[in-house]
């Protein structure tokens, strides 16, 4: 029988706010434990939230982006649950007027076509506390230091048919939302977070089989394999004439398989109620208007222009737009120098790779466009050689001084004038005479050696394009 | 119809522990609640707007600035028990 994956996903998502999202404690990653908190995040009586006008903004742009319709009306509910990591006993949240609804993103296809992924809502709601699980003391440890973390839930609709294209919508949406600059999207410090939603039918089936909830994912890869896992999981149940359980299942990496996790039957029992502690809030259309205008150029679009305007592959231009920075790198190297495709080769190979053995960023780099463009048009005029160039870079890396000065200083100019060129290449003539007269026999090939050894003499430093138009032409005025 | 089992279960997730002549009192009282409120949908409200809110309030928000925040010790006073800065409770498993 054949069967059809049905996947859904559901993506938390940290705001860089600089504050939490009901309180003016700071939002921050890596702190003393229980050093951010206050009356409210920690729920003391009497406290009273109130909301954080950045969140507001931020979910707007989420929404927006994700070609979201945006609720004018919103308000704020309570989702009712007992855990140590919430010190309210509720977490207040969006239940029936979420910030956002209805939009999509478009994820890329085998057949170079493209699929749309329906985005059923996203909402605001406060993160929970951070709990650390201590087995040889048998206890836990509560950090609430999170508690109150701006956070925006996005939901997509059951649209995924395989796990691959749960990857390849969480590639697609981190992208989206790195280039809004609202989350360091960072999935190892847990700022952005991804639970799934998966079941499976015969094919051609209308009707949704059974779910199982997939949690404790910590990369897009292990999401993709837990999604592996659990497709199979399901599979042999069903072949072995069982029904797959509506349950969650927590992802071991250790073991690599997916695990019932141990709860209580009224763990989904929420009893929602409008959070009172919070009046709504009506959005004004102008101001919507005004945060849909800063949205800055998103990467689909970024994409099909660098391609169209710059003339470079659509391979190069991929490797580009991954990061908004470095997009913008190139197009101002652009400006300095003409050859695009230079400045591609360059970017995606040495520079990338000395970027990521620094463990380092674009932003982070004193690297100036002007000077890199210069540094290439250098090699490209044969000024230094493309091995010299590389170490440049280097070097520029290292002081912050431009190609120029780098050049003089280490003496890496390659010589390319004759008549220093010609003395060494008359020398290399009368040591090698048997060569030569291979040469002039016909045997061009030879001729490489020649221009080895003149490169050893000049201690590489001579332009080898240059000695071998030399030699050729010194040998042909002989004979 | 409200049974015992209902005012069980939804003591069991209010974390409420309720002796048995309780629960038959609670009953009672539950079971006229939801005949008031029975009443109540009979209305025709067609015309009126859902309350959010019972005050007249909307769009009341700060701006993003940073606040002090309690000191550690400050807060772990508020915990029974505590080690390494944070709060210790029995074990949880997720
Ligand atoms: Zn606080």
């Amino acid at each position: 029988m054949k069967y059809e994956t049905v996947i859904g996903l559901e993506v938390h998502l940290q705001l860089s706010t600089n504050t939490k999202i009901f309180c003016g404690c700071a939002n921050k990653f890596g702190e003393a434990p229980n050093t951010l908190t206050c009356p409210v995040c920690l729920g003391l009586p009497g406290s009273l939230p109130v909301v954080n006008k950045k969140v507001l903004e931020y979910g707007i742009k989420i929404g927006s982006a994700l070609n979201c319709k945006i609720n004018s009306f919103v308000k704020f509910d309570r989702k009712n649950y007992f855990y140590p990591d919430c010190p309210k006993d509720y977490q207040i949240s969006q239940f029936d007027f979420p910030i956002a609804y209805d939009g999509f993103v478009t994820i890329p296809m085998d057949d170079n076509g493209e699929k749309k992924i329906t985005i059923h809502r996203a909402h605001l709601e406060e993160d929970a506390g951070k709990l650390i699980h201590d087995a040889q003391a048998n206890c836990s440890l509560v950090d609430y230091n999170r508690t109150g973390t701006p956070l925006v839930e996005i939901v997509s609709d059951p649209d995924l048919r395989s796990p691959q294209e749960a990857y390849d919508y969480l590639q697609v949406l981190k992208l989206t939302l790195q280039y809004l600059n609202v989350s360091d999207c960072d999935m190892e410090k847990g700022s952005l977070r991804c639970d799934a939603n998966i079941s499976i039918r015969e094919q051609g089936d209308t009707k949704l089989g059974t779910k199982t909830e997939l949690k404790n994912m910590n990369s897009f890869k292990a999401v993709k394999v837990a999604l592996e896992y659990e497709e199979n999981r399901q599979r042999q149940v069903v072949e072995a004439g069982d029904r797959v359980v509506q349950e969650t299942r927590l992802w071991d990496d250790a073991k690599n398989m997916t695990l019932v996790m141990r709860s209580k039957e009224e763990a989904h029992d929420y009893r929602y109620f409008p959070e009172p502690d919070l009046v709504p809030f009506i959005q004004d259309e102008k101001i919507i208007e005004e945060i849909r205008q800063s949205i800055p150029e998103l990467p689909a679009q970024k994409l099909e222009r660098v391609i169209k305007e710059y003339q470079i592959s659509e391979y190069d231009a991929k490797i580009i737009i991954q990061d908004a920075c470095l997009a913008g790198f190139f197009e101002n190297c652009t400006k300095y120098y003409k050859d695009t495709k230079k400045i591609c080769n360059w970017m995606n190979g040495a520079l990338l790779q000395e970027i990521n053995s620094r463990k380092t960023t674009i932003t982070d780099i004193t690297l100036k466009p002007e000077d890199f463009s210069l540094l290439i048009k250098k090699v490209e005029e044969g000024l230094i050689s493309n091995l010299a160039g590389k170490d440049v870079l280097k070097f520029m890396l290292d002081t912050g001084k431009s190609a120029d000065v780098l050049i003089e200083e280490k003496g890496l100019a390659q010589v390319s004038d004759d008549g220093a060129l010609k003395e060494i290449i008359q020398q290399v003539i009368s040591e090698n005479e048997k060569v030569v007269q291979q040469i002039k026999e016909g045997k061009d090939s030879a001729a490489g050696f020649l221009v080895g050894q003149a490169m050893k003499k000049s201690k590489g430093k001579a332009n080898p394009k240059k000695v071998g138009e030399l030699i050729r032409q010194i040998l042909k005025g002989d004979s | 119809m409200i049974s015992d089992k209902d005012v069980k279960y939804i003591a069991g997730l209010a974390r409420i522990h309720l002796e048995d002549d309780q629960v038959t009192h609670l009953t009672k009282d539950l079971e006229g609640i939801l005949h008031y409120i029975e009443k109540l949908n009979k209305l025709d409200v067609t015309q009126v707007d859902p309350t959010s809110h019972v005050l007249p309030l909307k769009n009341v928000y700060r701006e993003d600035e940073v606040k002090p925040s309690l000191s550690q010790e400050e807060v772990l006073k508020f915990s029974v028990e505590q080690r390494d800065g944070s709060f210790k409770v029995p074990k949880v498993i997720e």
